[in-house]
This record gives C-alpha cells, sequence and structure tokens, in this order.
C-alpha cells in the first residue's frame, strides 16, 4: 500500500485550471483505476475526472466549488499496488548525486583559471592578479561577480612576489596544463601542491623558453693564477670581514667589467627595439631549499671585488632567512649563476626574462691543461653562456666570453686588488 | 482596475479599439456568431454587427489578402487567424504583399493590418495546433511581430498593432489565455512596439525571452531567489525588428546570458539575440551565452510524455538557470 496524489489533469487545449463542480467519492471510498471521482467544470467543457489508481479514497484536498490549476492536488488516494517505494529509492539516489555533485564542486578547481572575456578585462582594467582570487564559480572558475566584488571591497590584491621579477610587468602567462595522462596518479605517489615561488619559477623558465630563441656557448678559463692569490689571502680577509672571499665574487667583477666593453650583452628584447642598459645590474640565483631566489648585485660596475663579496654574502644570508625585499629583486640587467657549486661542469642555463643572457659559471677543476707543448696542472672552469638569439649572435658572444676569458686570466697576485 | 485574463485583455483592445475607429474590423474563422473558438472576439458580433465582424470562409490566404486589400484603402482590419498553425497558406499574401507594399509603391501605398494568431504548445493540441511560427515571418522588413506576454502588455500592444500604419503580425500564446490573470488599468493605454520590457531586475543571470515563456522564467527567478540567485528577466515583446539596445544592456548587466524560446531550437528568433550579444558584448560576457529552446523536431507531439519533453516549463526553466548562475 502506498499514499498517491490524484491532480487535477488536462481537459482540453488552452485550459489551465478547472473548478470541481463535484466529488462523486467520499473519503474511505474503494475506487477502481479509470472510475470518475469527481466532475469538473472548465471554461471550455465539463468533464468527469478518472481515478489515476485503484484504491480507497484517504484525504480529499481541493473542496466543491474550488479553482484549481492544471497539475494541482485534488486527492490523497491509498493505493493497492505499490509504485511508491520505487519512487521513493529514486528520490533518494537523486539527493546522493547531488551530495557527491557538491563534493565535487569543492575540490574540482579545474575552470579556475579559464577566464571570461569580462574576467579578463575587468583584471586588466584594475590591475588584479588573478592568480590571488579564489573563485566561486563551477569547478573554481573565478566569475565575474568574483572580481566585481574585490573592486567594490577596494582590496585589490597586489601582484605576488616572483622569484624572477622583472622590470616590465608583462601581464602573468600560465604555464599549459599538462596533458591528462601525465597528471594521474598511481598508488604510492606523493602529489606536492605548487606553492607561489614554485608556481613563479615554472611560469618564468616557461615564458623564457617559449619566448627566447635560446642559443648557447663555452669557453674554458685557466685560473690557476687567480686561485693560487685567492687561496692566499681567503683567511685574512675572512677575518677582516667576517666573510668570505669566494671566487664567484671575482667571476661577477670581471663579468661586470666586460659588460661594460660588450653593452649588446646588457640589454633586452622589446619587439621592435633593442634596449641596451646603462647600469650593470648583477642578478645572483640563490637556492633555498626548494625555493630558487634571483636577488640583484646593483651596480656591479662600479663595485670592487670586495664591495661584491659583501653583497653576494648580504643577499645569500637574506634569501636563506626569507627576508629578500621585492628591491633586493628588482632591476636585473645579467644574470651570472654559480652552477659550479654544485659540482657542474657544464650546464645550458634559461636566460632569466627580459634579460639577453646568463653565464653559468662552472666548477674549478684541477687537470692536465698543454701549455707551451707540455703538460701542466692548472685549474680550469668553463663559462657557458645562453644567449637570446634575436638581440646577439655568435660573433659578439665570442668576444664579449674572450674578454671575460682574458680578464680573469689576467687575474693575479700583482693585479687584483680586492679592495 | 479590473482583474482581466490574457484573452480578456484582447477582447476588451478589440472592443475599445472598435469603438474608437470606425474603420477598425474583425474578420476570420468564427470570430462572429461563434465568438472565436478560444472566445477572443466574444459578443464582438452583438455590439457591432456583421459589417464590423466577418465570418469568413476557412480560407487563410483570402482573410489576409481581404485584410491586406481593405487596409490598403483605409481600413484598419483586425484578421484572425484561428491558429497559428493555419497561416501558412497566408505567407504568400503578409510577405510578398503586405510587408512589401509600402517599398514597393515608393510610400503612395499601406497596409496598416494587424493580424492575430494563437501560437505555442503545452495543450495537447499537436501537430496543427502548436506551432510557434515567428521565425518565418523575422527576416522580412517592413513586418513587425509582436508576442506580448501579459494581459497588460497585451491591450497596449494590441492597439498600438491596430494603430500602426503597418502591418503587424500579433502572436498570442493559446495557454497564456486563460493561464495569466493580472490587473488591467481601464484607460486607453498603447505600449510602443519594438521596445523590450525588463520584468524582474537582478544581478547574477540575465534571461532574454518572450511569450509564455516569460512567465516561466518568473516562475523560476523566484524559485532561484530562494537561494540567493538574482535573475534579470527582459521581456523581448516585440520579436522583430527586436530591441537591440535593450539586449545590449541586459547582457551587460551580468554577462551571463540565458535565452529562452518555446520554438525549434536553430534558426529561431533567439539565435538572432545570441548574435546581436555576441557582436557587442564580449568583453562582459562571463559565460558562454546559452540558449533553451524546443527541440529540431517538426512538431509538437501528441504523446503528453513527448509533448512535456518538448515544452519548455518551469523546471527546465530553472535548470537552466542554476546552471548558468553556477557557472
Amino acid at each position: 500500500m502506498a499514499i498517491e496524489k490524484i491532480n487535477m489533469p488536462q481537459l482540453g487545449e488552452s485550459v489551465t485550471e478547472g473548478t470541481i463542480s463535484s466529488w462523486l467519492v467520499q473519503v474511505g471510498d474503494e475506487v477502481n483505476k479509470y472510475d470518475p471521482i469527481a466532475e469538473v467544470l472548465t471554461d471550455k467543457v465539463n468533464a468527469e475526472v478518472p481515478s489515476s489508481y485503484s484504491g480507497k479514497i484517504k484525504e480529499i484536498v481541493a473542496q466543491e466549488g474550488d479553482t484549481i490549476e492544471v497539475g494541482e492536488l485534488m486527492c490523497y488516494i491509498d493505493t493497492v499496488d505499490e509504485p511508491g517505494s520505487k519512487q521513493e529509492q529514486r528520490s533518494s539516489s537523486s539527493t546522493e548525486a547531488v551530495e557527491h555533485k557538491e563534493a565535487e564542486a569543492s575540490s574540482d578547481q579545474s575552470m579556475k583559471k579559464r577566464y571570461s572575456p569580462a574576467v579578463l578585462h575587468l583584471a586588466q582594467e584594475h590591475d588584479i592578479d588573478l592568480e590571488q582570487v579564489t573563485g566561486s564559480g563551477k569547478a573554481g572558475r573565478i566569475t565575474r561577480k568574483d572580481v566585481e566584488k574585490i573592486i567594490a571591497s577596494g582590496k585589490i590584491p597586489e601582484p605576488s612576489k616572483v622569484a624572477f621579477q622583472t622590470e616590465e610587468q608583462v601581464s602573468p602567462q600560465e604555464v599549459k596544463p599538462l596533458n591528462k595522462s601525465v597528471s594521474g596518479t598511481y598508488p604510492g605517489d606523493v602529489e606536492i601542491p605548487v606553492s607561489g615561488v614554485r608556481k613563479a619559477i615554472a611560469q618564468n623558465m616557461v615564458r623564457s623558453t617559449q619566448e627566447i630563441p635560446h642559443a648557447w656557448m663555452t669557453v674554458e678559463v685557466d685560473v690557476t693564477d687567480l686561485v693560487t692569490y685567492r687561496n692566499k689571502v681567503k683567511d685574512t680577509f675572512k677575518t677582516r670581514e667576517g666573510y668570505g672571499l669566494t671566487f664567484f665574487a671575482f667571476f661577477v667583477k670581471a663579468v661586470a667589467q666586460a659588460l661594460k666593453e660588450f653593452p649588446q650583452l646588457n640589454s633586452t628584447w622589446a619587439e621592435d627595439k633593442i634596449i641596451q642598459r646603462k647600469d650593470v645590474n648583477i642578478s645572483i640565483a640563490v637556492a633555498k631549499d626548494q625555493e630558487l631566489f634571483v636577488p640583484v648585485i646593483h651596480h656591479a660596475d662600479d663595485k670592487s671585488v670586495k664591495g661584491i663579496a659583501k653583497q653576494i654574502h648580504e643577499l645569500a644570508v637574506k634569501a636563506r632567512t626569507g627576508k629578500l625585499t621585492p628591491d633586493d629583486m628588482k632591476g636585473g640587467t645579467f644574470t651570472v649563476n654559480n652552477t659550479g657549486s654544485f659540482g657542474s661542469i657544464h650546464s645550458m642555463g634559461v636566460i632569466n626574462h627580459p634579460q639577453a643572457a646568463i653565464l653559468q659559471v662552472e666548477s674549478i677543476v684541477k687537470r692536465p691543461v698543454i701549455v707551451n707543448d707540455m703538460f701542466a696542472a692548472r685549474n680550469m672552469v668553463n663559462l657557458s653562456l645562453s644567449l637570446d638569439h634575436r638581440i646577439l649572435d655568435g660573433l659578439i658572444c665570442g668576444q664579449f666570453l674572450a674578454r671575460v676569458k682574458a680578464i680573469l686570466e689576467q687575474m693575479n697576485e700583482h693585479t687584483i686588488n680586492v679592495y | 482596475m479590473p482583474v482581466m485574463s490574457y484573452i480578456q485583455a484582447i477582447t476588451t483592445a478589440l472592443r475599445e479599439e472598435m469603438q474608437r475607429d470606425e474603420n477598425v474590423f474583425v474578420l476570420g474563422e468564427d470570430v462572429g456568431k461563434k465568438g472565436g473558438v478560444f472566445r477572443a472576439t466574444d459578443g464582438l458580433y452583438e455590439t457591432f454587427g456583421e459589417a464590423r465582424v466577418l465570418d469568413t470562409p476557412l480560407a487563410e490566404s483570402a482573410i489576409a489578402g481581404v485584410g491586406i486589400g481593405a487596409a490598403m484603402y483605409g481600413m484598419r482590419p483586425v484578421a484572425e487567424m484561428q491558429f497559428a498553425d493555419f497561416i501558412m497558406p497566408a505567407v504568400n499574401q503578409i510577405i510578398s504583399e503586405a510587408a512589401k507594399i509600402r517599398y514597393r509603391s515608393n510610400n503612395d501605398w499601406h497596409a496598416p493590418i494587424t493580424i492575430r494568431a494563437p501560437y505555442g504548445g503545452g495543450v495537447h493540441g499537436a501537430l496543427y495546433h502548436s506551432q510557434s511560427v515567428e521565425a518565418v515571418f523575422a527576416n522580412q522588413p517592413g513586418l513587425k511581430i509582436v508576442m506580448p506576454s501579459t494581459p497588460y502588455d497585451v491591450k497596449g500592444l494590441l492597439k498600438a498593432a491596430i494603430r500602426d500604419n503597418d502591418p503587424v503580425l500579433f502572436f498570442e500564446h493559446k495557454r497564456a489565455y486563460r493561464l495569466l490573470k493580472e490587473e488591467v488599468p481601464e484607460d486607453d493605454y498603447v505600449l510602443p512596439i519594438g521596445k523590450a520590457d525588463i520584468k524582474k531586475e537582478g544581478s547574477d543571470i540575465t534571461v532574454i525571452t518572450y511569450g509564455l515563456c516569460v512567465h516561466f522564467a518568473l516562475q523560476a527567478a523566484e524559485k532561484l531567489a530562494e537561494d540567493g540567485i538574482s535573475a534579470h528577466v527582459l521581456d523581448l515583446r516585440t520579436v522583430y525588428p527586436l530591441d537591440q539596445a535593450a539586449i545590449i544592456e541586459a547582457a551587460k548587466k551580468t554577462g551571463k546570458v540565458l535565452l529562452i524560446t518555446e520554438d525549434n531550437k536553430e534558426g529561431s528568433i533567439i539565435g538572432e539575440v545570441a548574435a546581436i550579444i555576441a557582436e557587442n558584448c564580449l568583453f562582459d560576457l562571463d559565460a558562454p551565452v546559452q540558449r533553451l529552446a524546443g527541440p529540431d523536431v517538426p512538431s509538437m507531439p501528441y504523446a503528453p510524455t513527448m509533448e512535456k519533453f518538448f515544452m519548455i516549463n518551469p523546471d527546465k526553466v530553472e535548470k537552466a538557470m542554476r546552471e548558468l548562475a553556477e557557472f
């Protein structure tokens, strides 16, 4: 047994309601399916309403004289057959489906970066970093309303402090989503959410490799005299100054000097023009755990080896303690990367966008070299240059590297003044 | 103000216009003695007599042709097609003659005829009593197509159609005839043809529709309001030519637009509305423009289950509106 509803049937074209003129049954009456239960008067016809079920009239809802709409409840009937249980099942499964859908909605962020024209337009107009906006739309999508709310509240989020901060803040480009099959996980896999700095590194790397046609060139430099000199003075220097005198400082000094002579490498590609920078601001890469920062030694060409060493030390400490400021990251015109500190002897760097080149300073390795037709044990280092081939060609880069090599090979006890 | 049904508003407008202007007359099948199969012309024969309320043969081409000829000679005929489905034999008269006479005669002639026809499904009318035919006429410059959604609009727009100096097709949703009732002013007011009307202000999604679907959209909007979703509802009222400014404004308001018609989807009025939005509103759009329409099936099925499948109803509208709001 189940309780079923009998509703006002459609009794003709354009008929949307009917008036019950009389009930032909009373509560408690047994009726068969199709038995007339009431007489109904409409604009067009007078008709009998048949019962949709066999069963016992349970409750009469619409009274005689009431005008009710088509589809509205007339009475309840206690039926013999049991279609009700089926319906209940259906409704409970649909609730489950709804709950499931809700759970899915909260975790699914696949639409987070699918921006509508309205959202992009507003974000550009008001300089809003969409990375920092939480979307209320389907699958994490940022809606026009979300952006409008931020604008109305006046709390426009600052652009994130990215690792590779560049002077021209071009609109942030997205890392293209990986193929679905790549992002699938298997049992035992660990998923590591991509944090702000990691994400910024990824974006800058993708942008650099996508935009800049890279070319590479490596020279080897004999730094035996420099090594001898530095090893001789490093302990005294440390005691006196309180920080180490690294080889890296000499390399930065040499590069800064060479850049003054070859401003082509101290430049930026700006589509319809190339901008050569007056200031020589050397970016250096500093690693910290899973993060990579590229702070800047400003006006490196004005500084002594000591001044550079001091600034490298300060920037490294700041990076490791998370105290780098946006100013520390701004304005780099050329990057020198100390890959040698990891033991690398050859590498191909990714240019720090929008600079024109990056120089990898590899490990200094003592090895047999032929000097004046004789074997000699010399301290050798590889300098690997990655260049933006839109701006630079092999000739100018070869001359630049030859100049850096010459400066470094001339560094010895008599020529160097660290102060 | 008296409460009037949609069809009473039609009868009232006809009666008032016939009283106001003796050039206004009514012609159609069973419009006289019977007062119309839907009773839209109820009582007019008794008041105005057989010279002004003409029972015609079952010949739609003749109804339109006679009307157009009379209109060109200075009368104001209101021709009734018993069902919009039956308008097809009159298409040549309407498109080739009525729509073009002003242009063809370099303004010497014009045809101020109003052609009324009940359209739409959901009344178990099946093939010959359920069609929406507006799209057939909606690329004929020279014609105007008015499809009101409320008794108030019916009265004001039917009067405007009769007074218009060019042919107007006036399509009335037959299911709305007795379904929709509201207070209608007794005074003689006219509403502008070619102007859409905001039926409800809202900020989350925009629904643009016409005819009975306006009613469904308003019902759905009420339900969605309970969940904090605010819908903006624009009633086109005139589906040809379209009120472009109102469409653009409504679309820009929320950037999420749902277009609804009971007609078959492809080639329908709302496709043109979507094109207007695409041309003008790209940088305000926050979601793809959505269309909710009848399936591309030749006609309204008779089986109730299939008719329900075909017809737009408040549940379908609510679902589409909710999905768009959540996007």
